[in-house]
């Protein structure tokens, strides 16, 4: 069934462009950063690569949080709920003879699946209310967490068996937080670029019309939670092998990761691929050299978010694309050979 | 309306639907069938319950009581995702554009999702509503910057590409010039000639009667008059309740 009539212009010699090409050439010099990343600890130093390993859990909470706020327009302030989860995940596991790494992992998998259930909790809530909400299933989360005695109860806790070489336990860490971050760079821009991108992107926009145009919209959104909650729990896990345990369960399941998440998110582009990225490494940056400063280091946090939003309204990242109509990334659909529009259309093509 | 020759089912048929929101009581016990082919217009003064109408048959809201039926099948319970994927495309009064995604983008995921369409078959049907509302010159813009006629026509464009067998239509007329109003008159027609079922709110009756076999008036939640569209204008009822003014 279609409902083609006679249509003044005609549909037919119309070519539909996904921009395959771009697409294949950034994810080709992806995959290059990715070999050069990995083979980095062969090269230099332990601690420039420790280092790096922050930035790399940074991008991957920031990505995260814009695939959920971004994509889906779902606001949470409670993702630092399943950071700690995949954090104190690493203990169970690692307790019962798995090494850290593969901890990590599974931990992610074991969140995935409690995020589930969650998500039909969190989903009863709306705007404000689901953000509200998402922070205090967090603070549950936290609560349950530091009744157990055997994960430290509230006292944090260190990992029992890891590498005992310190050379390859921060190798492996790194490559850890590279992997990581890799995958949930990857699974974001293959998710985007699928039909459920598009789904995903119109629930953000309008959720009454998508469900309208037949989009099962708690499905999708269901989806792209656990994706991120997974996402997140193993950030949280790479942040607890670094450290070699968590010091304070109330800081890994602080609402302070959830202000770095927007910070740097907000900072980059909200709902571009590229700008949780470059937010991340603004705040690697500001992190790094201004970290020590004490208190002036948030009022310049905070100037920097301040100026951003007034200036930049779209972000670092978006205010560049939109203006040199720059993207790395494509995950759009574009026409091509359309004939020239006419009248009360405009004409030129704004979008990033 | 006598049923169609054959015994089929008709279309749509409402079985004593109400609707309230809490003591407000917006609609009232209506029952209406419409046959396969018939194209509906339902006029009646503002705030007469026609879009809360159109949501109970579109499933953005749920009948307080009575039925819905498409097709034959009681779509009563079913979410408005559901009844788009059997066959309900609607447009909304206020265009409700996915702002973010181009004029394309839009007319493509509802092909994907409600017209159940992968690939190039999903791409075709989507260009194909773009053609057949004017708008396949704009479709790399962002629908968020489209003016409010272009909207209107992407409501229509974008519930085209759900491959409807009944479309909604939602005062799509409003605030468009005549020969605006002629051109969608030509498209609705020639939609309707696809076999397409319409139901088609509308204030602007000139262009409705163009249209439409029948017609329905809608007036503080209760059917008063249904028939054919020139015997309904003319009815009393049906001028009474716009105190002979907007029909003039």
């Amino acid at each position: 069934m279609t409902t083609t009539t006679q249509p003044q212009t005609t549909a037919g010699s119309v070519r539909v462009d996904r921009d395959r090409g771009r697409a294949m050439l950034a994810v080709g010099l992806a995959l290059v950063a990715l070999v050069a990343l990995a083979a980095a600890p062969y090269f230099i130093g332990p601690g420039i690569t420790t280092d790096w390993g922050n930035l790399f859990y940074l991008v991957t909470l920031a990505s995260m949080w814009n695939l959920l706020a971004g994509y889906a327009g779902m606001l949470s302030v409670g993702q630092q709920g399943f950071i700690g989860l995949g954090a104190y995940g690493v203990f169970v596991f690692n307790d019962r003879g798995v090494n850290p790494y593969l901890s990590a992992v599974i931990a992610a998998a074991v969140v995935a699946a409690i995020a589930f259930p969650v998500s039909y909790l969190a989903f009863r809530l709306r705007g404000g209310y689901f953000a509200i909400g998402t922070w205090v299933i967090a603070e549950v989360m936290r609560q349950i967490i530091v009744r157990f005695e055997s994960l430290g109860a509230g006292k944090g806790r260190t990992i029992s068996a890891y590498t005992e070489d310190p050379i390859l336990r921060k190798a492996y860490t790194y490559w850890l937080a590279l992997g990581v971050m890799a995958v949930a760079l990857a699974a974001g821009y293959a998710l985007l670029r699928s039909r459920t991108g598009l789904a995903l992107q119109s629930i953000r926009d309008n959720e009454p019309a998508a469900g309208a145009v037949g989009i099962r919209v708690s499905r999708v959104k269901r989806l792209v939670f656990i994706a991120s909650a997974a996402g997140c729990a193993a950030a949280g896990a790479v942040i607890c092998i670094r450290s070699l345990g968590v010091a304070q369960p109330n800081e890994i399941f602080g609402v302070g990761y959830s202000a770095i998440m927007i910070f740097a998110v907000v900072i980059g582009g909200i709902g571009t691929i590229e700008g949780p990225v470059v937010g991340a490494v603004v705040y690697y940056l500001l992190d790094k050299y201004f970290g020590q400063s004490g208190v002036w280091y948030f009022v310049g946090l905070g100037l920097v978010a301040i100026l951003v939003t007034l200036f930049l309204p779209k972000g670092i990242w978006g205010e560049l694309a939109s203006r040199w109509h720059l993207s790395l990334l494509p995950v759009g659909y574009r026409t091509r050979s359309t004939p020239h529009p006419t009248g009360w259309l405009t004409a030129r093509d704004h979008r990033p | 309306m006598t049923p169609q020759p054959g015994g089929t089912a008709p279309i749509l048929e409402l079985v004593d639907v109400g609707k309230s929101f809490g003591d407000l009581r917006v609609i009232e016990r209506v029952s209406l069938a419409v046959p396969s082919g018939q194209a509906l217009g339902v006029v009646g003064p503002n705030g007469a319950g026609k879009s809360t109408l159109l949501n109970v048959i579109a499933g953005q809201e749920r009948a307080s009581r009575g039925s819905v039926h498409l097709d034959g099948a009681d779509v009563t319970r079913r979410s408005p995702d559901e009844r788009c994927r059997l066959g309900i495309g609607r447009s909304y009064q206020i265009p409700r554009p996915f702002t973010h995604l181009t004029v394309f983008e839009n007319a493509l995921v509802a092909a994907q999702y409600g017209g159940r369409l992968r690939g190039k078959a999903a791409q075709a049907a989507a260009l194909d509503a773009l053609a057949v509302a004017g708008l396949l010159p704009a479709s790399n813009v962002p629908s968020g910057q489209l003016p409010l006629l272009g909207r209107k026509r992407m409501e229509m464009a974008r519930a085209l590409a759900t491959q409807p067998r009944l479309l909604l239509l939602d005062e799509i007329a409003g605030g468009l010039t005549e020969a605006e109003a002629d051109e969608l008159v030509g498209t609705i027609s020639s939609l309707k000639r696809t076999g397409i079922n319409i139901i088609w709110i509308e204030h602007v009756v000139k262009a409705l009667v163009q249209v439409v076999d029948r017609l329905v008036c809608l007036a503080s939640g209760v059917l008063i008059k249904d028939g054919a569209p020139d015997e309904v204008l003319k009815s009393e009822e049906v001028l009474r309740v716009y105190l002979g003014s907007e029909l003039e």
